[in-house]
């Protein structure tokens, strides 16, 4: 059972990834990774809310497991701060760097302040 | 920035074969899975390093710097993109139980946990997808250059 939440979840969070970083590129062009950023911190707000809200381990499994890990990750920011130290450009990926991490950890504070404040 | 050059958002998206969608989809559900696996192997506790996770985003930087130095100096299958590196490896890594992991050490009073798990894994996935794709690309030029 908690494999298929997992793959449920999964199922979804990978394609979403996929079509944001589509539509990010659309509007502000692939100069920047927007995509990967925006669903990193999405899934950092939401995963940390559900870790300090949520006792069910099918929720965890179908939303924290599934869905956040799925829609965010770690290899795909990872290349593309490489990619931009490639073009020359450290700046660009000091700053995607920062911006993951500080994206995240808003995000994550949010997430754990609205789950303490439901508690 | 308005561009008037621009096509519409669902022409950009109609372009889009299922087949990568599909792809994407079956990646990252096998890429969860395994995840998830390493998680069973790995239990993680509040007040210790997430050693899995860190293992699986460490690990999945050393296969997408190998798999887009190969992506990047060869030809291969259109599909081989999406499944492998969108699918597989962005399901089998995740920032956002890093973030949990770095939030779960502070929630457990664990400061310098949380800042040394925090900079362990940004320090050593950076490091493994460089040296991956360097060591990578340089494999395959030699081998290009001495088959010429």
């Amino acid at each position: 059972m908690t494999l298929l939440l997992i793959a449920a979840g999964a199922a979804v969070g990978a394609p979403a990834r996929f079509l944001t970083d589509l539509v990010l590129a659309h509007y502000a062009g692939r100069r920047l990774p927007w995509g990967t950023l925006a669903v990193n911190v999405v899934a950092s707000g939401l995963a940390v809310f559900l870790a300090f809200a949520v006792a069910d381990p099918r929720l965890t499994a179908l939303l924290a497991t599934g869905l956040c890990g799925a829609l965010s990750t770690y290899s795909t920011f990872s290349y593309e701060t490489l990619w931009l130290v490639e073009e020359g450009r450290w700046r660009d990926a000091a700053l995607n760097v920062a911006a993951n991490l500080v994206g995240g950890a808003a995000a994550g504070l949010v997430g754990f302040a609205l789950a303490r404040l439901l508690a | 920035m308005p561009r008037s050059d621009r096509p519409p958002l669902h022409h950009t998206l109609r372009a889009v074969p299922t087949a990568a969608l599909a792809a994407v989809a079956a990646g990252g559900v096998l890429g969860s899975l395994a995840r998830y696996a390493l998680q069973l192997a790995f239990p993680s506790r509040p007040d210790a390093f997430d050693l899995a996770t860190f293992l699986a985003n460490v690990l999945g930087g050393v296969c997408i710097g190998a798999l887009m130095a190969v992506l990047t100096e060869t030809t291969r299958h259109p599909l081989l993109r999406p499944f492998l590196g969108i699918g597989i490896l962005g399901g089998f890594t995740t920032f956002s139980t890093y973030v949990v992991g770095v939030a779960r050490a502070l929630d457990a009073g664990e400061a310098a946990l949380a800042f040394g798990y925090g900079l362990a894994t940004v320090a050593a996935a950076l490091a493994a997808v460089a040296a991956a794709f360097y060591a990578t690309r340089l494999l395959l030029r030699r081998r290009r250059g001495g088959a010429a």
